[in-house]
């Protein structure tokens, strides 16, 4: 089967390509990007104003399968990812059981066989159990097909098994994705410590928390000669970090999610669950600081760090319900209005963040248009302005904190290896 | 002035004009436990339900007496032998109550927020009997009214509130209705009982008690809630006594005729003296009894506004 998309503005910053061009897909391949390529048996996609870019490559996704299926499940969550023009996913690995054997890889990477509607990549876990105790068989990870690890949710606290971790990663090539928290320090904090915490009487998280972790997993890293990766940055001192261990040579990278540009703690004025993240949602001036560092490229990534969770877990006290957001649909049209539309990124520099980065830093072949590449592309009615609606969300889980707001920017076409996966 | 909202859960939600609203009418419902018939027939018929999931007596009681004074019926809810310890949720508890067909649920919770969101999920009126650390608005309008009683006014008073002000509702709701109110809050505390930003709210903030003293009007003198933050750093109570602790002699040297307050329960030897808890300057008996007409007041508009509608 063929596809012809015609005559939309193809952003491709691999190739440093943004021009009205047209792309003719060969099976699962990519067979032609160019002006007025003419297929007659193929179908063809009228997509005149639209915008045409690779597939988002999501790094920072929780598909809960196995044992929370009653939260999201490699079906459904995919099916949210399609929603949203994503075409890869990184699943992270708490799962339960946590991927941090052979075995478990094995048994996920079955049900991907069968369920996924996107690629789905697998991440294994630094250490058994993700009980920051004793490293898992990092290269018998590898070998069953992890393409990084991480122990997301948790971050390990010993500075000696964190140093072995890289090491083993580094000779095993495997990608080390860090959650940074320093539990000591977070506590029993539920939002950002500040004005706000004191305001509605809840346990703070200091940004200390974050980037004394960041910084800490930054000088191991350099120390071992792996790479790192930091997710979910959210408060200046962290980009600050991040910015001086580039500069002097250390391989990190960092992602952020659209919820830490997005919204601030005062956006929690009445005890909405559906904001409670972690790490928390922090000030203006990291707001702005996390808007700065996207521009002038010191954080990588834009992840949706989609976390589902069920009503019975949100819709209780909000010392009580759990952290996290989904985030897989409405990711692209909260960038679009916050980062496009206020000139942050122009549409090249977001379409790196979201599909070029994310696949060089997980050594993937994805995220650019090249002849005979996969075919895994979207369609963007950028101009289009919608509301996010509850009862359209595709998600098993309905906690995001976007429910009811106007949004800009529609996925109209979202092709994963030359299928049409999702259509608006 | 018509109030308009069915609940009350916290006086930073409020405006002045709906505070002075709320004092002005426990102004009027406190004749009533004068009388030799304690009673009007304002609520009659009317279902009140106290849900109190920390241990509380003044507060329930003074609820319940203030419900049957309005001739409410009171339902006491005590959650150690409901089905909330089988692992109800609090909005499925809220649900089956409103099924009841009950007009109003009074609610002490824990958790920062739970009345907040309790008031989201159901049609009938919530009123907050205290969450967390986040607000306890009837006891912060029954300070209010008996400074206004002793004093005459709130406009222009030095107030200070001295003590716990990082665990202490009482100190949150206080500190919002007196500076809508236009008077000057002083919060005097040690600083590891200060929470981050408190300042933004108005406040002054000083850690030198005998300074402050000297100048204010009212001192409210919180309650060191210990058992509210287990594993957090609490000063060493002797030394804490000595510091700040109220004393007659710290009195001595403050205005004559200084209003002294406490929300209760005391720890005596702690926050201040036993002389001066039961001293000339103590309002703290008047602020049990006014703490009924102003909780008549609060059952009694948000009452009215439901069945308005509004």
């Amino acid at each position: 089967m063929s596809i012809l998309i015609k005559g939309g503005r193809v952003i491709d910053p691999g190739n440093k390509t943004d021009a009205v061009l047209d792309i003719l897909i060969e099976g699962s391949k990519i067979a032609k990007v160019a002006k007025d390529i003419q297929a007659p048996s193929a179908t063809e996609i009228d997509a005149r104003n639209k915008i045409i870019a690779p597939g988002i490559i999501d790094i920072h996704v929780h598909l809960r399968q196995p044992g929370r299926e009653d939260k999201e499940t490699v079906a459904s969550g995919t099916a949210a990812a399609a929603k949203g023009g994503v075409t890869t996913v990184l699943a992270m690995p708490n799962t339960q059981p946590a991927m941090d054997s052979v075995e478990h890889i094995k048994f996920l990477q079955g049900i991907i066989a069968n369920d996924a509607l996107v690629n789905v990549l697998v991440c294994g876990t630094i250490t058994r159990g993700r009980l920051g105790q004793e490293l898992s068989d990092i290269v018998a990870l590898k070998k069953a097909g992890a393409i990084a690890i991480s122990d997301d949710g948790n971050s390990i606290a010993s500075d000696n098994l964190m140093l072995e971790a890289f090491k083993q990663a580094k000779q095993a090539g495997l990608l080390t994705i860090c959650h940074c928290e320093d539990k000591k320090l977070s506590g029993q904090g539920v939002i950002n410590l500040g004005f706000n915490s004191t305001r509605l009487g809840l346990r703070g998280i200091s940004n200390e928390s974050e980037y004394k972790r960041v910084n800490r997993d930054i000088e191991l890293a350099e120390q071992s000669g792996a790479a790192v990766h930091i997710a979910h940055v959210s408060c200046r001192e962290s980009v600050e970090i991040i910015a001086k261990a580039k500069k002097r040579g250390v391989k990190v990278t960092c992602e952020t999610a659209p919820h830490y540009f997005a919204l601030t703690e005062e956006d929690i004025i009445d005890y909405d669950t559906n904001m409670k993240v972690n790490p928390p949602l922090r000030t203006k001036e990291d707001v702005a600081a996390i808007k700065a560092g996207l521009k002038n490229g010191v954080i990588d990534v834009i992840a949706s760090d989609h976390a589902p969770h069920t009503e019975n877990e949100k819709d209780i006290e909000f010392e009580r319900a759990e952290f996290g957001k989904i985030g897989l649909e409405s990711g692209l049209a909260i960038s679009i209005m916050e980062l496009i539309d206020t000139n942050v990124l122009a549409w090249p520099e977001l379409v790196r963040k979201i599909s070029l980065n994310p696949a060089e830093i997980l050594g993937i072949n994805k995220g650019i248009f090249s002849a005979g590449g996969d075919a895994d592309v979207i369609i963007v009615d950028a101009a289009k302005e919608f509301v996010l609606e509850k009862k359209k969300i595709v998600s098993k889980s309905k906690n995001s904190p976007f429910i009811g707001k106007k949004v800009k920017g529609l996925v109209e076409y979202t092709i994963y290896n030359g299928k049409i996966v999702y259509k608006s | 002035m018509i109030w308009t909202k069915k609940d009350l859960l916290g006086l930073e939600y409020l405006t002045k004009e709906e505070i002075e609203l709320i004092l002005d009418t426990a102004e009027s419902f406190k004749e009533v436990s004068t009388r030799e018939i304690k009673k009007v027939p304002a609520l009659r018929g009317k279902t009140a339900v106290n849900l109190f999931y920390e241990p509380s007596t003044r507060t329930r009681v003074s609820f319940e007496v203030a419900a049957k004074r309005l001739s409410a019926d009171v339902i006491n809810i005590a959650t150690e032998t409901s089905s909330v310890r089988k692992g109800e949720t609090l909005i499925d508890t809220g649900k089956n109550i409103q099924a009841l067909k009950a007009d109003i649920i009074i609610m002490r919770h824990n958790c920062s927020g739970a009345a907040n969101m309790l008031a989201r999920a159901l049609d009938i009126s919530v009123v907050n009997a205290g969450d967390g650390w986040h607000e306890h608005p009837t006891q912060a309008l029954l300070d209010i009214f008996t400074l206004k009683e002793k004093l005459g006014k709130i406009k222009g008073l030095n107030v200070a509130i001295v003590g716990d002000i990082a665990h202490s509702r009482v100190a949150r709701s206080n500190i919002w209705g007196l500076t809508k109110l236009g008077a000057e809050v002083i919060l005097c505390a040690p600083e590891m009982l200060l929470p981050v930003g408190i300042e933004l709210t108005g406040a002054c903030i000083s850690t030198n008690i005998d300074e402050v003293l000297e100048k204010v009007d009212a001192v409210n003198v919180l309650r060191m809630q210990f058992e509210r933050d287990e594993g957090a750093a609490f000063p060493e109570q002797l030394d804490y006594f000595k510091k700040y602790g109220i004393t007659e002699q710290r009195l001595s040297k403050a205005k004559k005729d200084i209003v002294v307050m406490h929300p209760g329960p005391i720890n005596r030897g702690i926050e201040m003296s036993s002389a001066v808890a039961d001293g000339v300057n103590s309002v703290i008996l008047e602020q049990v009894t006014n703490g009924i007409a102003v909780r008549m007041a609060v059952l009694f508009l948000v009452s009215q506004a439901k069945d308005a509608g509004r």
